[in-house]
């Protein structure tokens, strides 16, 4: 019915749009509710870290599509490439400037995209933030703050980790 | 006030090709050091300038910038090219997003084995033909202005020619039922910084020949 701009989901119907694109929603609500820094170079720093970040998710995303004989192959490399080239960004930089959050001492999109990294990533690899203190206090830091911690509190609309039924679902609905 | 904007990236279009149109679009000149051999990409993953170890790279006013969206909008964002207000930048952020998709596509052609190629090539232009251009040439058609988001020159407009040009090299004749974007690229072409950057001489790229892929490949492990 010509709701879907490119014939893609996901769609948020908001503020009399209907937006399409991840990242054109993300940006646009992060705009909207302060968290995309103060200024073009605070969004430079943001955009930046949040664009790593989801290339990393995107490991993630893709893997429970992955035929079984690739899984173990991927989970070794989404392990890799956490520790060794996202992952050490983010701990070096809070321990840089040593504040509370990633970029302007200010909650931004960049943490929330980072806290939701952290748990994905330790879902498949629960000792990865092993060598990362840092992440470690961040994540716990995160957390608690109150409009996060009711997120991952039962009840919240945070969905679970696909299983077979969602994955086998998805491939018929998407036709991959 | 800081240099001209550097790049770093290898002597071809990739991901870096759309900075540079962005860049040129916006009257900014720039320059380039070239990635040639494995060696060079080594040595700016070695003194740290790349964050997350990835081309593209911009250095631009004191940043080392990498991952080409955020490079984009920032560029976009400084050169006024980004809409008016958020609800504008949505719609641009949402266009670009669609030709982003698009250029992916093409991008790899290249990279694809023999046996695949025509299979892909087929799917671009279904693509762009029944999923992307209809877009463009309904959004023209339902406000009827010269460019896509709030009557004025932006970010998408710039995007949106250079995709419907590497489409074009695909198949010549792929606008041929989008009478608006035939317009729309005669008339962004004529854009002045644009147009220069359209002739000969300039920094724009020419298609990746057989020996510029290997040596992608070479430098990239690919």
């Amino acid at each position: 019915d010509g709701e879907l701009m490119f014939q893609q989901v996901p769609l948020v119907e908001i503020d009399g749009m209907k937006l399409v694109q991840t990242r054109a929603i993300l940006s646009y609500i992060a705009g909207r509710y302060n968290l995309y820094g103060k200024d073009l170079k605070e969004r430079a720093l943001i955009d930046m870290y949040v664009e790593g970040i989801t290339d990393l998710m995107q490991m993630i995303l893709m893997f429970p599509f992955l035929p079984p004989e690739a899984k173990e192959k991927n989970l070794e490399s989404i392990k890799e490439k956490a520790t060794n080239r996202y992952f050490p960004v983010f701990e070096k930089a809070l321990k840089q400037h040593g504040q509370d959050f990633l970029v302007g001492n200010k909650f931004s999109w960049a943490d929330v995209q980072l806290t939701e990294a952290i748990l994905a990533v330790e879902e498949k690899i629960p000792a990865v933030l092993s060598a990362f203190p840092q992440l470690q206090a961040f994540k716990t830091r995160m957390s608690n703050m109150p409009t996060i911690k009711k997120f991952l509190q039962p009840g919240s609309p945070r969905k679970p980790p696909p299983d077979e039924h969602y994955v086998q679902t998805v491939r018929k609905i998407l036709k991959i | 006030m800081a240099g001209k904007p550097k790049l770093h990236y290898t002597n071809g279009r990739g991901k870096m090709e759309s900075i540079r149109w962005l860049l040129a679009a916006a009257g900014v000149e720039f320059e380039e050091e070239f990635i040639e051999k494995k060696e060079d990409l080594e040595k700016i993953r070695n003194d740290g300038s790349l964050l997350f170890q990835q081309v593209p790279m911009v250095e631009i006013d004191g940043m080392k910038m990498v991952q080409t969206r955020a490079i984009l909008s920032y560029i976009a964002g400084k050169y006024n090219l980004y809409g008016k207000d958020l609800k504008e930048r949505a719609w641009i952020d949402m266009y670009v997003e669609g030709t982003t998709d698009l250029m992916g596509m093409i991008m790899i052609l290249p990279l694809q084995p023999a046996d695949t190629k025509a299979k892909h090539l087929a799917l671009i232009i279904e693509r762009a033909t029944t999923r992307y251009f209809p877009v463009y040439e309904k959004a023209l058609k339902d406000h009827g202005h010269d460019y896509l988001v709030g009557n004025k020159l932006s970010w998408a407009d710039i995007h949106l020619l250079e995709a419907i040009l590497m489409a074009e090299e695909c198949k010549a004749d792929i606008l041929s039922a989008f009478p608006l974007l035939q317009a729309f690229k005669g008339r962004i072409s004529n854009v002045p910084t644009i147009k220069k950057f359209l002739q000969p001489g300039s920094k724009r790229k020419p298609q990746p020949d057989e020996k510029y892929i290997a040596n992608v490949r070479k430098i990239f492990n690919v």
